[in-house]
């Protein structure tokens, strides 16, 4: 039944993405097209508001500016309320202004699209703070992404020096798509139970008589678009394993698609912009080879269960349930945990520090590659580099200028990309190499021996990856923690996204080169092929050294 | 984007300022008109839309007992102790529902081991008729929000021996209470069978007063 719960999801993704990607192309295309007519009533007296007159096209500077900028303008707001929650309206639960550190991270994370969380959510945020900056950024960050990953696509299948109008994207993803999506997910969460109320917490007698207190809030309008906008920061500490942020099997399944989806749904709006549907179907099928071999990876070692445990001599035949809860049991817990980390969501429905050691190499590696699906627009962006990075290797090897798209892929082009694949690893190791060092970092660590490697791997993994879930266990909300870690964010998000756009911009000056019979295709098996084996070379001898030391080792040790 | 007509890939410094400085207020602008309409309409027009539709989903499915009170929401769990009731699953912060949470025991974590031995121990002691390898897994876990307000069928069967003694309702009795609370799979296919352990309780409470 596992196999096929999970599968039928698989199928459900597969039914959604010609829709979807075609929605997407229809929405930024920026032709006449239906969706003006379901929509342009709303736009206008927002362009009226915002004063964007003119609609002119920019440069991939000009639009890089304009997105860093908008989102400096929402960071300073979002620390001012965050500093200041404990006067401002909608606080019942009289929660206090948050401390100068964490309200840094915090920021950072929920405008990098991470949603690390190094607070607690019913104790930590007034339902203010709540819905104008978690819930406000979730919605901003989401926009943010996937403008500038239209921006890219469009500059490496068009010719010219404009790119787009980030502010007209930008209002064009709110309301065309997350807005109208968020809305409607939100009330069937609601119909499925999830609450959504202003009313302070609740307290209850239990049936043995004792006081039991229940947080409650707006929950359900912040998680449709935590998952839809890939954030993935929990309204509650334990995320997606509440119940009260995921009630049941069946919503669980919701909560998966909607992360899901669109990002799977890009390569096929990236394959109508370059005009090859079977480029973006190229692209789709080894993100799919790689989800789902990793997704293999976690079922089978979550399913035999923690070895420790097994042989104490009780029935074993549930597998891993420390860190899950029963209505999802494995499989539901094991896609989860595999989308969430490929989709670089960050939500959780199962504690990821509890995972057998197998099992959290899944959620570990999907970060470090950082390309299947991926969140709004990142994990392709970084895809389609892995696949300029594969034509120049398949170039070299038969000695002839590679080229993609009909562009030729030169020196610059390849610097660029050179600085994204090393920035990666580079933020990810170096801090938790610092961490492992220093005594403030070693602070946080709770679980001991080998674990006590992957918690801070994980950790930055996370922050590096635009993720956001963590190994949870580590005490993370110290000064070091909170600074190493926003710093690692926001390095994560915004040098690969300016470097691709430097990319694009570089390319869409390009002279087209005709295609002759001589020409590397791009849109057959073969690239596949040789795309997948560069995603997991690269990853692999990057990153395989330090997972011995920790996961690898963590296992040896109690199998 | 195929406009012939555009700016020269070229551009001087000059038009680039130019290009920030619109930027800068209409990115001011577009911050305002997203923080109100993302961070405050947004949220507050679905909470009225939800209070208004569905206002028992909307409050936290609350649950009354037979005299009307409310004794909590049927999605979080509760914790038993007394060996009378059914028990639910391991809580470090004993379902208290105002935080969340779990100890993230790594699976080699010495504790996690130890604590699942003593709940072995301690089952052993009050369920002699229940032979260890039928103790399934999930009864010996804490679960990842520590509020789980489920165990799985299994689970409830082997207290059955127990609970039948202690309060002198015969066996078959209680088979057919965890039966009727015993929740099938969604649609048939997804998530586990379960049991919500305090919805089971007020059903046996009923049969006990």
């Amino acid at each position: 039944m596992g196999i096929i719960q999970i599968a039928i999801v698989i199928l459900v993704l597969l039914l959604l993405v010609k829709p979807l990607g075609t929605y997407l192309y229809q929405v930024f295309r920026n032709e006449d097209n239906r969706t003006d007519k379901w929509f342009s009533w709303a736009e206008k007296p927002i362009f009226a508001l915002i004063g964007l007159k003119d609609r002119k096209g920019m440069t991939w500077k000009g639009y890089a500016l304009s997105f860093v900028i908008t989102n400096i303008i929402l960071v300073a707001s979002g620390y001012l309320i965050l500093r200041l929650q404990k006067v401002l309206p909608f606080n019942p639960n009289g929660i206090d202004n948050m401390e100068s550190t964490l309200s840094f991270n915090t920021i950072i994370s929920f405008m990098t699209n991470t949603n690390l969380q190094h607070y607690s959510g019913e104790s930590g945020l007034s339902y203010f703070a709540q819905m104008a900056v978690i819930t406000m950024m979730m919605f901003t960050s989401a926009a943010t992404g996937l403008c500038v990953a239209i921006a890219f696509i469009r500059a490496v299948t068009s010719k010219g020096t404009t790119v787009g109008n980030f502010f007209e994207d930008f209002v064009k993803a709110h309301i065309r798509v997350f807005i109208p999506a968020a809305f409607i997910i939100a009330m069937v969460l609601v119909a499925l139970q999830v609450p959504q109320t202003l009313k302070p917490a609740l307290s209850v007698t239990t049936m043995e008589g004792s006081e039991q207190q229940i947080a409650v809030g707006p929950v359900a309008a912040l998680e449709s678009i935590k998952h839809l906008g890939t954030n993935g920061g929990g309204y509650m500490g334990v995320n997606s394993s509440h119940p009260f942020e995921n009630p049941s099997p069946l919503t669980n399944v919701i909560e998966i698609l909607c992360m899901w989806s669109l990002g799977a749904a890009l390569p096929y709006t990236f394959g109508l912009f370059a005009k090859s549907r079977k480029q973006g179907w190229i692209i789709f099928s080894v993100m799919m080879t790689l989800f789902i071999g990793f997704l293999s990876l976690n079922y089978a070692a979550e399913s035999n269960g923690n070895p420790a445990l097994n042989r104490l001599g009780i029935d074993a035949s549930q597998g891993s349930m420390e860190g899950k809860e029963v209505r999802f049991g494995i499989a539901q817990s094991s896609l989860f945990t595999t989308v969430t980390t490929a989709a670089t969501t960050g939500s959780v429905n199962n504690m990821h520090d509890t995972l057998t050691p197998l099992g959290g190499i899944t959620p570990l590696s999907l970060m470090m590659l950082n390309s299947v699906f991926g969140g709004k627009g990142v994990g392709l962006m970084n895809m389609l580099m892995y696949a300029i990075l594969a034509v120049f290797l398949a170039g070299l090897m038969v000695g002839r200028t590679p080229e993609f798209l009909g562009r030729k892929i030169e020196a610059r082009e390849m610097k660029l990309i050179a600085i994204v694949i090393l920035v990666h690893p580079f933020i990810i190791l170096a801090p938790t190499a610092l961490a492992l060092m220093t005594d403030a970092g070693q602070a946080g660590i709770t679980n001991a021996g080998f674990h006590g490697i992957s918690q801070v791997l994980y950790e930055y993994t996370s922050s590096a990856a635009n993720n956001g879930s963590g190994f949870e266990g580590l005490a993370d909300n110290t000064l070091f923690w909170n600074i190493t870690t926003g710093l690692v964010m926001l390095f994560g998000r915004y040098i690969s996204m300016i470097a691709l756009l430097a990319v694009g911009g570089s390319l869409m000056r390009k002279q087209w080169v005709p295609e002759t019979l001589g020409t590397f295709r791009t849109d057959n098996k073969l690239f596949a092929g040789i795309l997948l084996a560069v995603v997991l070379i690269i990853g692999a001898l990057t990153f395989l050294p330090v997972l011995v030391l920790g996961p690898i080792a963590e296992h040896l040790t109690i199998r | 984007m195929n406009n012939p007509v555009q700016t020269s890939s070229t551009s001087t410094p000059h038009a680039e300022a130019g290009n920030a400085r619109v930027s800068v207020g209409i990115a001011l602008r577009a911050s305002l008109v997203f923080i109100v309409l993302c961070g405050v309409l947004y949220p507050l027009v679905t909470t009225g839309a939800a209070q208004l539709l569905m206002p028992k989903q909307a409050g936290g499915s609350l649950i009354t007992d037979e005299s009307g009170k409310v004794v909590g929401s049927e999605l979080i769990g509760q914790n038993f102790t007394d060996p009378q009731f059914f028990h639910g699953r391991v809580s470090s912060i004993e379902y208290n529902a105002a935080g969340s949470g779990s100890n993230n025991y790594a699976p080699s974590n010495p504790e996690m081991i130890d604590r699942t031995k003593a709940s072995i121990e301690a089952w052993k002691e009050n369920n002699p008729d229940v032979p260890v390898s039928e103790l399934p897994m999930d009864l010996v876990t804490n679960s990842g929000s520590g509020l789980d307000p489920h165990i799985s069928p299994q689970a409830a069967d082997i207290q059955i021996p127990r609970i039948s003694k202690l309060t002198e309702i015969p066996e078959a009795e209680l088979q057919q209470l965890v039966k009727k609370h015993t929740e099938g799979r969604d649609l048939g296919v997804f998530g586990e069978p379960r049991v919500n352990v305090l919805k089971l309780n007020l059903a046996l409470r009923e049969l006990l007063s």
